[in-house]
């Protein structure tokens, strides 16, 4: 799979690498943004894809129950109702011109998958077949949950995912699988490229380009429990930062309600929205104290603060740290059919047969609202507001463009995901019209990239990366997880510190060139500990609860103050902050219930 | 004592003389440990020079297949006290060139996935505005087909690719009927041309090595009989 096409390679006189790589678009990430926008812009130019993992392996494919469209197929929908759902649950954070254009494109979005030949389950008529999910309600909230979530039984980011492989292989993409991006190539504000790691024959690699667009999703792996990749390191946020470029609303960290007791691993709402029941150790549905309209389908950060409530004050099962996802009432024949995926999931990783038993469940670290700030067409900000990068486009759950605000509801993110990935190839498009030629490579395009590699490769200290990493994950939990407090907040910035130092001190086992894994978890681990702090000082800055972010110590939204995004940048080792206000349009900030 | 032994492959590409050789890593297994769970103890804790490949850790992306006692199986899927046995044995998948320890190129079967012309074929004008319709039967027809999640552990377990890496294989196949099944689709004879090769079905065997070796339980046998007689039926009809 590391077949390089010598056509491809050229020598750039003073640049220290032989192989450097010519392409149109270079897109950084093969799950659904980076392989839509591939799709899009390999219609009329020479588009390279360069991912980590093999295309089919990007974590898009974990997700389950499904993508949002007002399709109406089942019931009465309309994109306001979507709109409004995804404002309030973005708990009026989310930036509402963007939303509108979610909720409008959404349909063109799923029928068009549909077209490429993803394998939706149909309703009896033919049509793509649609769950319900939660936030997503009828008639503005004030009626029950919708028919709104298309599906391919609880597959669906793996079927989005490998539909959108094959139409790259039908559109003649060039895929770099397994390849480890190291840095990017931006100077005066215009994006030249990237340097790359070839993970499989060891050696750096840079990608030329006039246009390069991030797909590189979300960063669940600096949490000990997760329902992410091992692969889920956030890899690009750092790669922005390193470049000089701010971070937008990264406080905002999801917790899905439901993640396999101690694995994290992702039990899907679908769970839920085909009828499953949370219930406590005394075999209450407790969501009808916290939720009691929508109940098991209010939006994941109340559901899952209800949770950890619950396991707070001693009402987890038998007094432990979970709960238990009830879905026997269900019957066997309903499981099998729409929810193949979590029996053989519950079966295989816990020996439950949900059929019979209720499934341990816990809260699990899942999605990163905030990343890139971008325009509505997916064009990186050199300034977060304002100034743009020339040829620099990020979508996906790496950018923050702000659809999600403080709170994403699910099936919200492969929209998203796929919405964007096709507006920045159409940008991408657009872009390319006017821009013929290749932007110069600086002539030190690569060393930052070299130097790092080859530092770690030498390292000889004394710390072990995993041992590094498993505090990280264990402090972020413990301290910046479902519930933030300042003094937990201060704590965790300094440890972060600490680790820090220690990273500065690591071994690694491993010397060669040749398929690294060794090398690239210790890349890894730097990236984590870099965009981490902007995490934590970015909770530790905002003084309100809002979505996902919730504060003991400031347990109320405060509008007056903090209805703006975040953003933060790192400046010798500082972190600086800005902020810039959320568009409102339609939908004035109410409270929030449901 | 460790409650357990991992006989783990070991290859360096860059120690050729030394070649493939066993190395044991005494391991205190724990319950509900998965294979992975395993592997990355003892990369984590013992050797961190020990490779293979990993991700969603939840037997959906496929990248972890490889042979463990002898059987084809995702090591994040499998919980290592189900094997029974104090002793695991843990190899690359069978067939494929090995890269490093466990992780093998799979460039063949990329090659062959790309032969079958991975995609959905249509001749007739989308709708606009609308999806086509697809009836739950129709759509039942690909059940069982659209799961591949393309570890590579079936063509892997078969003898006809161990004899000639060119074979389109296993996984190769399911993928072709998954679109020739496909009520949408209309470009069967293109799905179906590399197919009757003396790289293809004609040399599958029948011997179910790649149902066994499934860890999504697809049927990759029944959908080469389906594509036979699609190809019987293309040459008569």
């Amino acid at each position: 799979m590391a077949t390089i096409d010598p056509e491809t390679i050229h020598d750039v006189e003073g640049i220290g690498v032989h192989n450097i790589h010519r392409h149109d678009v270079v897109i950084v990430g093969a799950g659904l943004a980076g392989l839509r926008a591939a799709v899009e812009a390999s219609e009329e130019y020479d588009v390279a894809v360069i991912s980590k993992v093999f295309p089919t392996r990007s974590h898009s494919g974990g997700a389950q129950g499904g993508i949002a469209a007002s399709l109406s197929n089942e019931e009465e929908d309309h994109l306001e109702w979507h709109m409004f759902d995804t404002v309030k649950g973005s708990d009026y954070l989310g930036d509402q011109d963007a939303i509108e254009i979610l909720v409008k494109e959404a349909p063109v979005v799923v029928r068009e998958f549909e077209h490429f030949g993803a394998p939706f389950s149909r309703t009896p008529e033919g049509r793509i077949a649609q769950r319900k999910f939660g936030g997503h309600t009828k008639d503005f909230g004030r009626g029950g949950p919708v028919l709104r979530a298309c599906y391919a039984a609880d597959r669906t980011g793996h079927v989005l995912l490998h539909t959108l492989y094959e139409v790259c292989i039908r559109n003649g993409v060039r895929f770099y699988p397994e390849f480890y991006a190291l840095s990017l190539i931006i100077r005066d504000n215009i994006c030249r490229g990237i340097v790359g790691w070839d993970v499989i024959n060891g050696g750096i690699h840079v990608f030329h380009a006039k246009a390069v667009m991030f797909g590189t999703g979300g960063y669940g792996r600096v949490y000990k429990i997760t329902s992410n990749a091992l692969s889920g390191t956030g890899d690009g946020l750092s790669l922005v930062l390193r470049a000089g470029l701010p971070l937008e609303d990264m406080e905002f960290v999801q917790f899905h309600p439901t993640g396999l007791y101690q694995q994290g691993i992702l039990v899907s709402e679908a769970a839920r929205g085909e009828g499953g029941y949370i219930i406590n150790d005394t075999g209450e549905r407790f969501m009808e104290r916290y939720a009691p309209e929508k109940m098991e389908l209010a939006p994941r950060d109340l559901v899952s603060r209800s949770e950890q409530t619950e396991i707070n004050e001693g009402r987890g099962i038998g007094g432990k740290d979970y709960v238990h996802l009830d879905l026997r009432h269900l019957g066997s024949e309903k499981i099998m059919k729409q929810l193949p995926q979590i029996h053989e999931l519950a079966w295989k990783f816990l020996h439950v047969d949900c059929i019979k038993e209720p499934i341990p469940i816990q809260p699990t670290a899942h999605y990163s609202m905030g990343g890139i700030p971008v325009d509505k067409d997916c064009q990186v900000f050199a300034d977060g507001k304002k100034e743009m990068v020339q040829g620099f486009y990020a979508a996906g759950e790496c950018a923050c463009v702000s659809v999600h605000g403080a709170n994403r509801l699910g099936t919200n993110s492969l929209l998203e995901a796929s919405l964007f990935g096709r507006r920045a190839g159409k940008a991408i498009r657009r872009f390319l019209g006017v821009q013929r030629e290749f932007p110069d490579l600086p002539p030190d395009a690569a060393s930052s990239a070299i130097e790092e590699v080859e530092r770690l490769l030498s390292s000889s200290g004394t710390e072990r990366v995993s041992s590094i990493r498993e505090t990280l994950q264990e402090k972020m939990s413990l301290e910046c997880g479902i519930f933030r407090e300042a003094d937990q907040l201060q704590r965790l910035k300094k440890e972060l510190r600490t680790l820090e130092e220690r990273f500065r001190n690591i071994k690694i086992d491993d010397r060669s060139k040749r398929f690294n894994v060794d090398l690239l978890e210790a890349l890894e681990l730097g990236h984590m500990l870099d965009f981490t702090e902007i995490i934590v000082e970015g909770a530790l800055n905002r003084k309100e609860s809002r979505g996902a972010h919730y504060r003991t110590d400031f347990p109320k939204r405060n509008d007056g103050d903090w209805l703006k995004h975040t953003l933060a940048w790192k400046k010798d080792g500082e972190i600086i902050f800005d902020y810039k206000p959320v568009v409102i349009t339609r939908f004035q900030p109410k409270e929030r219930t449901y | 004592m460790a409650t357990h032994a991992f006989k783990i492959n070991r290859y360096n590409p860059d120690d050729e003389r030394r070649g493939h050789y066993m190395q044991e890593y005494p391991l205190d297994v724990q319950k509900g440990w998965t294979i992975l769970d395993c592997l990355n103890e003892i990369k984590w804790k013992q050797d961190g020079s020990l490779t293979f490949r990993r991700s969603c850790r939840s037997g959906i992306c496929g990248s972890c297949a490889m042979t463990v006692n002898g059987v084809n199986m995702l090591a994040c899927e499998t919980q290592a006290l189900t094997l029974k046995s104090s002793t695991i044995v843990v190899e690359p998948l069978r067939g494929y060139p090995v890269i490093k320890d466990l992780v093998v190129d799979l460039e063949p079967l990329v090659e062959s996935l790309y032969a079958v012309k991975p995609y959905l074929i249509t001749k007739t004008p989308l709708p606009t505005d609308q999806e086509r319709f697809q009836s739950p039967e129709e759509r039942a027809k690909i059940d069982g087909l659209y799961e591949c999640i393309l570890c590579g552990a079936c063509t892997s377990s078969c003898p006809s690719f161990w004899a000639d890496k060119k074979y389109i294989g296993p996984h190769g196949f399911l993928k072709a009927y998954r679109f020739v099944a496909d009520s949408r689709d209309e470009g069967t004879r293109e799905h179906l041309e590399a197919l009757d090769d003396k790289h293809g079905l004609w040399r599958c065997h029948t011997i179910f090595n790649c149902v066994e070796a499934c860890p999504k339980d697809l049927n990759p046998t029944k959908a080469i009989s389906e594509l036979k007689k699609e190809l019987v039926r293309e040459k008569i009809g």
